[in-house]
């Protein structure tokens, strides 16, 4: 038998982030590049190995193949330990009721075997679309001290918003007694980040009801936890302080990648006690050309800069040609942007080229209508042919691009 | 297809001497370069491309930052359960080494003869060069030669340490002159050598009975005649790193979009230590120009025909020209540099200038506060 491990945690990678349009057309959620060299689930990986969780199960069913082999070992974030580690865990094919992840629940429900190799006491739930730095092991603490059945991690969002989100209305003692989905008038203004902590026999148990009753989505915040707390089980909210990005939109994504060039955004990649770890490509450092101008960006290792750049991310070895400009952009690796061209306010995706002379997206203030501005987005692998205009909110699929 | 038959041995102390400002803390394989790499990157990632699986690394002293470096050979894909990355430091060896190449190799006679490869690969870590060894082999094993060296023609760049081969049309060395250079251009050596595995026992074996301890003068110039020593004529970009001006042009050179493509190419890859930093981060007012900048750096000031390596800090109204700055160094506000070569963990406060000279660039030794 496996040694005992406290906690495992159960990572969410299978949905399809269908809001994010081609940039997911061929890739899971999780693996979509993010801040420069990372990818979206090198957040949550390094969150659990510097909260010293050594457990840690990836629940994938999407477009796979690529987030598999980004994980591999999990040497990169240190979880290639001999009894622990991370591991891919996909739906697969059983003596009897064979099935895909019908929803959250029921894919740790088809992984209790998993989890009970490592006889854990509490079960951490992740997803693996969000942005933030958080100390898990905080969180189980408080779940200790309060003795619950179920902690919810809660983000206090301006009350304004607040109708967009799953609001938790709880008690002075942080005690949770409603779960409000999106409600037009909240009575409070803590969002579920959808990160819960459980104690493992409770999970257990609820998660074997869910799968009995065949009306349930077995989904846990439609099924599972509203059935929690009609049961009467202890659960509470845990106040997360700092910064937390829902990535799951292209205008977010957009947004959350900006932010890391905010100085007065409390999200430091460079604190050296808590890293954010990732696969890292092997290329020289970043060349900046003499008549090149870079300000207010990220620049990863591998990129040939000659033209200007303001107020962007671009990731390993991204060429941006002299007389080319990007600004309020996002330049996925390998992308090549050619000379002459404008890419601003857009993503451009992984290994595509902007031809020469073309310009991507738009800026808000030049637009008359607003309604009709957004981030350009142009997909990975996609080749854009010389002087072309490609309008804001625009998203131009390389398959489409061929034909 | 990963393995051959070759052994890879690094000499990871040769020629110390010649920069002396950098090594005083450090071996020579582990002075850092073009950003994020240190020296030993280079041959070992020659090593590691052309299918070599087992590597030794001969050190002498002041191999901590080396042993740091490379690890458990992870990095090279060298952390394997057959073969992988041997150091062989002086501890427990047999014979006593004096520093030169014959003694140690011969201190580490039982790792020689216990391993199977039927050719051994021997490098100095002062080149920096993506040379396919690969095509060496086949040369050598195409003229069946004892020993074959690697050279490159052209002029020389050091007037008076070079190995100086002639070499026949047919690659024959006919002759080698040590301690020697030219002013024409010459047929220079890069340090590295291929032979037989129990051929090159033999001949240490020999050298030791004999009190001759000189790799080149005894036992490559002595056996000319009865060896068949064959030379291989590489034509990539090689730098030596002989001196500390040299390794100051070295760097500066990676400016140029030739070299930088022959040395750091996707189908052989220079491989080096992970450092997990986020990208440069380059703030308001920030001005870089003709430079090489690596992951982890914050540029809030001015950067021109500058090398700065992994977490290094330019604060705001800061100026430099003209540099090489190694990891985490913090240049302060206002400062100003001029042909400099800043070493690790160098802090320098507001308002500091210091000046060198293209052919003589000053040297801040590392953990320096300025």
């Amino acid at each position: 038998m496996l040694p005992k491990q406290e906690v495992v945690a159960m990572l969410l990678a299978g949905g399809q982030g269908s809001r994010l349009g081609v940039l997911t057309k061929n890739l899971a959620k999780p693996a979509v590049p993010f801040g420069g060299k990372y990818r979206i689930i090198d957040f949550p990986l390094s969150n659990c190995v510097n909260s010293g969780i050594e457990t840690v199960g990836v629940l994938t069913q999407y477009q796979p193949l690529e987030l598999n082999e980004y994980i591999g070992s999990g040497q990169p974030w240190d979880l290639d330990s001999m009894n622990a580690g991370v591991h891919v865990l996909p739906p697969y094919q059983k003596s009897k009721k064979s099935d895909w992840y019908k929803g959250t629940a029921n894919a740790i429900y088809q992984n209790i075997p998993f989890i009970e190799r490592y006889n854990p006491d509490y079960v951490v739930v992740l997803s693996g679309d969000h942005i933030y730095k958080m100390d898990y092991s905080q969180m189980i603490s408080y779940h200790k001290e309060k003795n619950a059945a179920c902690t919810i991690a809660v983000y206090e969002v301006p009350m304004e918003e607040a109708s967009r989100f799953g609001i938790l209305n709880t008690n002075e003692d942080g005690s949770i007694y409603e779960f409000d989905e999106k409600p037009k008038a909240p009575k409070s203004n803590k969002a579920s980040m959808g990160i819960y902590v459980f104690s493992w026999d409770k999970l257990k148990k609820y998660l074997t009801a869910d799968d009995e009753n065949p009306k349930s989505q077995n989904d846990f915040g439609k099924n599972v936890l509203p059935a929690m707390l009609e049961a009467g089980e202890k659960m509470f909210a845990y106040r997360f302080e700092g910064y937390w990005k829902d990535v799951g939109t292209i205008d977010s994504l957009w947004e959350s990648n900006m932010d890391l060039l905010n100085p007065n955004i409390p999200l430091d990649l460079n604190d050296d006690g808590w890293k954010i770890y990732s696969r890292n490509p092997v290329m020289p450092p970043h060349y900046v050309a003499k008549g090149a101008k870079v300000q207010n960006s990220l620049v990863a290792e591998g990129c040939n800069v000659y033209g200007e750049i303001d107020f962007s991310v671009l990731f390993a070895g991204v060429y941006v040609a002299p007389g080319a400009v990007v600004k309020d952009s996002i330049v996925m690796p390998g992308a090549r942007i050619e000379e002459g061209a404008v890419v601003q306010y857009a993503i451009v995706g992984e290994n595509s080229v902007v031809g020469k002379n073309s310009v991507v997206g738009e800026r808000p203030e030049a637009m008359e209508n607003k309604d009709d501005w957004g981030v350009a987005v142009i997909g990975p692998g996609c080749t854009i042919a010389p002087s072309t205009i490609v309008p804001p909110k625009a998203m131009i699929d390389a398959e489409e691009v061929e034909k | 297809m990963r393995g051959n038959n070759v052994l890879g041995i690094l000499f990871a102390y040769v020629h110390e001497e010649r920069v002396r400002e950098l090594t005083e803390k450090r071996v020579m394989a582990s002075i850092p370069f073009g950003g994020r790499y240190r020296l030993v990157d280079f041959p070992l990632s020659n090593m590691v491309n052309s299918g070599i699986n087992k590597v030794g690394v001969i050190t002498e002293e002041n191999y901590q930052s080396l042993m740091d470096h490379l690890g458990s050979g992870k990095a090279w894909d060298l952390s394997r359960k057959r073969e992988g990355l041997y150091l062989l430091p002086p501890f427990g060896a047999e014979t006593a080494r004096t520093g030169e190449k014959i003694s140690s190799l011969a201190s580490i006679q039982r790792f020689l003869k216990n391993s199977y490869e039927e050719y051994v690969l021997l490098s100095d870590c002062d080149i920096v060069a993506n040379i396919d060894l690969k095509d060496v082999f086949r040369f050598h094993t195409e003229k069946q030669a004892d020993i074959t060296v690697i050279y490159r023609h052209g002029a020389s760049p050091d007037i008076d340490r070079n190995v100086v081969y002639t070499v026949d049309p047919e690659g024959f060395v006919r002759d080698m002159l040590i301690k020697r250079g030219s002013d024409a251009d010459c047929n220079y050596g890069l340090g590295m050598c291929l032979v037989g595995r129990e051929k090159l026992m033999e001949l240490v074996d020999d050298c030791m009975s004999r009190n001759l301890y000189d790799f080149d003068r005894d036992l490559m110039q002595r056996h000319l005649r009865d060896l068949k020593v064959y030379g291989y004529e590489s034509v990539e970009t090689a730098y030596s790193i002989n001196s500390f001006s040299s390794y100051f042009n070295a760097n500066m050179a990676l400016m140029d979009p030739k070299v930088r493509a022959q040395l750091f190419r996707a189908d052989r890859p220079i491989y080096t230590k992970v450092r997990d930093d986020m990208p440069a981060k380059y703030g308001l007012g920030s001005l870089a120009t003709n430079s090489i900048i690596a992951d982890g750096c914050v540029i809030d000031g001015e950067v021109e025909n500058c090398v700065l390596f992994r977490g290094v800090q330019v604060k705001k109204g800061a100026k430099l020209k003209n540099c090489v700055v190694m990891q985490d160094s913090v240049i302060g506000e206002n400062t100003r540099l001029d042909y400099a070569v800043v070493d690790k963990n160098v802090e320098f406060g507001q308002n500091r200038a210091m000046q060198g000279h293209q052919n003589y660039p000053v040297y801040i030794a590392k953990g320096s506060k300025v």
